[in-house]
């Protein structure tokens, strides 16, 4: 037997496994639909399309993760090299061999029966739109990709960086090309947007190169400054962190209040819907965050809203029909929330944990079946729904439901009231009761706290400002229809709520943005419109990966990253010696 | 005289086990009163009944002349019975400084509108919670204030997480003060001072406590009365030196002699 030289000793359980997960998760992307119906957003025109990323970013991630290796301290480890380079290729390639089977699958059997995806038009998006195409290369296209996905694991640090940071500027500048284009009118700027992007979609080639490059050598060059800075930032003493924070948000108040004025409809049309779910995603925040009430039924508070608006300011709404201002409607509005809340948190108040997000989820349900029932339907309309929902008249200014820049600065408006409320009352009476209600809520209790009067009140607060977010969406609609009050919406909000970070005010802005905006609501479409029924899904493997990797959200609040990691934060204190040191010897020194 | 607590015949079963069965109580105005026992003599469940977490099966309990029975318990703590927890219950993710504002809860009245208009009411109140709460946590010295008001209490040593529980329990603003086995855990020196702190308690502060120990030593120091539970009925009742000579006491602690150890 001859000895194998060393560098080809390779861990190949390692890369069957990752390299069959790989494959896997190809099938899965496939078949799923993700290249046939992304394949039309086109990134870098006519080059890739973002139906490829899909299935492209799987070998190269996989490839990255099967040849990275454990640091562990002091211990002595080889230089990354051929090995790892090797290890990367293989994987990639058995992950590719998945769709080459795919292919052949495809061309002998059908069972488009069970699955939709099975389909020519499938098999012509894996072959690049060639007849005949060898399906093996798919193994050469996962071996090339687990390659330079392993090779992320060779190169330095920073030239990593800078690779990563130019792909992905290249890939958000074509996501956001909708908006870009918008935009650019306002700011007479159509020159460089025909400049870098194809007529009909996609970044040019050069352009993209340049960009990525660009970006890559910017962030080389800076060396991690940036995140340095952002370290920095939260290291900062309270009342230091204080000031950066009122400057910082002061510049995204004034971003907030004049980028629309450039931006066309498409974009305000876009913040309007983000707006209404940040409304009732900061609403949510309080219940769920500030009071740890986990109510699945929050819409209910969403329908009354909108249903009372549309009764008292449509003149034709079927029973009732005073045709108020939506102004004056407001009062009711707040009043008939504010109840609803009360009726249903009073009997759901006092169950704990899981029995209360299953009772609330229910009642959701009742508000939109109420809504739909023949017998409220001469006074609501039933599945026809209230329609002729006049604007908003401010009385200096009137707001029609299709003027998308002005229902967008009324949403911030309402953002603004939801901002400053959930920060007066966290650092109240009220909000502390909250927290130590959330905690632990017998022995909060046992110290004095009328738990059912502070989570009610939790309650009554969330449901005004849901009921405001009703009200908007029915003037900006102009109609409304129980069926716009689905379950999946309350959903959708804890999602944004959860994946920004629970209890954080701008984790909830950035989940907003990042859910609503880039992927959309659950009947709006996001700037990725492509992703239609697949939002969901993405929704759903958004919410497993950040509760595996980052369950305290993208932008947590200081209180929760604690609460979730408790025990590096002792040891941290340990290490510094800031704990209880001092009396430990003070102690020792007693005995003796 | 009416006594500030007084218990009549105090019944708690779980499931056919009689915690207490037919227990007899009074504390008066002023008073430290040590309740001893082995484990699992009811000593905990007698506090839990008294504060309403448990609910009896028969008896009373009179507080200031009042019965508490029924009650729930943020309505016993608002009337002025406070404890602190044999297991240490703290809010662990709230600051040290945030656990003894929280507690003020019953004895503050500021809600939504305040917070959200800022009323001068509303700013009045939260600088007195806030310099009550560092009133109280600087009764226990430097190990409760500076730095660590704004740390969070799950960062506390075991002896500071007692003491901030005390403090806790001082900031519901009591008459009555429950303590469930408070030196538990401490080392000797710990122990001493704390003794010495619970008696500042009543004379600084003006509570009258009840004191579950296990410690004979601390029992020792501070009570003015003994009372000796032994399978949820109390054996034996009177100054220490007469408790702990008592046979029917020795020979419920199975021989064990009942004295302080150093
Ligand atoms: N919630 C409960 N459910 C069922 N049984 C209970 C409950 N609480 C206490 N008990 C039982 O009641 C008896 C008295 O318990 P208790 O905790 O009052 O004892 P204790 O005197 O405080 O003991 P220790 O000195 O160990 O703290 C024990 O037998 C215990 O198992
Ligand atoms: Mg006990």
């Amino acid at each position: 037997m001859t000895a194998l030289p060393s560098s080809l000793l390779l861990d190949w359980k390692r890369i069957v496994r990752w390299g069959s997960i790989c494959a896997v998760a190809l099938l899965f992307v496939s078949l799923v639909g993700m290249p046939i119906k992304l394949d039309p957003k086109s990134i870098i025109s006519p080059l890739l399309s973002l139906g490829y990323v899909s299935l492209f970013w799987l070998p190269l991630i996989f490839g990255y993760v099967a040849s990275s290796r454990v640091v562990l301290e002091g211990v002595e480890t080889s230089k990354p090299g051929l090995p790892d380079l090797l290890t990367g290729v293989l994987t990639g390639a058995i992950g590719g061999a998945g769709l080459t089977l795919l292919m052949l699958g495809i061309e002998n059997f059908d069972i488009r029966d069970p699955l939709i995806n099975w389909s020519p038009q499938l098999l012509e998006v894996l072959a690049f739109g060639a007849r005949d195409l060898n399906p093996a290369v798919w193994i050469g296209i996962g071996g090339a990709l687990g390659l330079f996905g392993a090779a992320l694991n060779v190169i330095p640090e920073s030239l990593r960086r800078g690779i990563s940071y130019g792909f992905f500027t290249v890939l958000a500048v074509a996501i956001f090309e909708p908006a870009l284009d918008d935009m650019s009118e306002g700011f007479r700027l159509e020159w460089l947007i025909e400049l870098i992007f194809q007529k009909r979609g996609g970044l040019k080639l050069w352009p993209a190169i340049i960009l990525a490059s660009l970006i890559g050598m910017i962030s080389i060059i800076s060396k991690g400054k940036v995140k340095k800075a952002v370290a920095q930032y939260r290291e900062q003493e309270a009342p230091k962190k204080k000031q950066t924070s009122y400057v910082l948000f002061g510049v995204i108040a004034a971003l907030g209040i004049v980028l629309p004025i450039f931006m066309g409809t498409y974009v305000n049309s876009l913040l309007a819907n983000v707006g209404i779910f940040l409304l009732l995603a900061l609403g949510l925040n309080i219940v769920v965050g500030l009071a740890g009430i986990l109510d699945l039924g929050y819409v209910a508070f969403f329908a009354v809203g909108a249903y009372t608006t549309a009764v008292l300011t449509s003149e034709i709404s079927p029973f009732f029909a005073p045709g108020m201002t939506w102004v004056l409607s407001l009062v009711f509005v707040v009043i008939l929330a504010a109840l609803t809340g009360l009726i249903i948190g009073a009997p759901v108040i006092r169950m704990r944990g899981d029995y209360l997000a299953i009772v609330t989820l229910g009642f959701g349900e009742i508000i939109r079946l109420l809504f739909l029932s023949d017998f409220l339907k001469p006074y609501f309309g039933g599945a026809q729904g209230i329609l002729g929902i006049p604007g908003i008249d401010l009385g200096v200014v009137y707001i029609s439901g299709t003027d998308t820049r002005g229902i967008f600065y009324l949403v911030l408006f309402f953002c603004a009231i939801a901002v400053y409320v959930s920060w007066r009352l966290q650092a109240s009476r009220l909000g502390r009761s909250w927290m130590a209600i959330r905690e632990d809520e017998q022995v909060a209790e046992a110290m004095g706290i009328n738990t059912v009067n502070s989570k009610l009140m939790a309650f009554v607060v969330g449901a005004v400002l849901a009921s405001f977010a009703g009200a908007i969406m029915a003037a900006r609609v102009g109609s409304v229809f129980p069926n716009s009050f689905m379950i999946l919406i309350s959903i959708v909000i804890l999602v944004v709520v959860i994946v920004g970070g629970m209890g954080s005010i701008p984790g909830v802005f950035v989940g907003a943005f990042v859910l609503i905006g880039i992927l959309g609501g659950p009947k709006q479409p996001g700037l990725l419109q492509e992703f239609g029924s697949l939002k969901l899904l993405v929704y759903g493997m958004l919410l497993v990966y950040m509760m595996l990797q980052r369950p305290e959200g993208l932008v947590p609040s200081a209180r929760r990253t604690q609460e979730l990691h408790q025990e590096e934060f002792l040891q941290d204190s340990w290490l510094k010696g800031t704990d209880d040191e001092e009396q430990s010897v003070e102690g020792e020194e007693a005995q003796v | 005289m009416s006594h500030l607590l007084e218990i009549k015949d105090l019944q708690v079963t779980f499931g056919g086990l009689d915690a207490l069965s037919g227990l007899n109580f009074h504390v008066d105005e002023g008073e430290i009163v040590s309740v001893i026992g082995p484990n699992g003599a009811g000593k905990t469940t007698f506090f839990n009944t008294i504060t309403g977490l448990v609910e009896p099966t028969g008896g009373d309990i009179l507080f200031q002349g009042d019965s508490v029975l029924g009650l729930e318990p943020n309505e016993v703590t608002s009337l002025g019975i406070a404890r602190t927890f044999q297991n240490v219950r703290l809010f662990p993710n709230m600051t040290i400084l945030e656990n003894v504002m929280v507690a003020q809860h019953c004895r503050t009245s500021q809600n939504v509108f305040g917070a959200l208009f800022q009323t001068k009411a509303f700013k009045k109140e939260e600088e007195e919670i806030r310099q009550r709460a560092e009133e109280i946590l600087s009764f226990f010295g430097s190990r409760l204030v500076g730095y660590r008001l704004d740390q969070a209490a799950f960062m506390l040593s075991y002896a500071n997480r007692r003491r901030l529980e005390i403090a806790r329990a001082m900031a519901t603003q009591p008459r009555l003060m429950l303590l469930d086995e408070p030196v538990a855990g401490m080392n000797p020196s710990e122990t001493a001072e704390l003794t010495e702190l619970i008696g500042r308690l009543r004379s600084e502060w003006g509570f009258t406590i009840v004191i579950i120990e296990h410690d004979m030593a601390v029992v020792k120091n501070v009570s003015d009365r003994v009372v000796v539970l032994d399978h949820g009925v109390p054996i034996a009742s009177g100054s220490y030196e007469e408790v702990s000579t008592d046979p029917d006491v020795i020979e419920a602690y199975l021989g064990r002699p009942v004295e302080s150890h150093s």
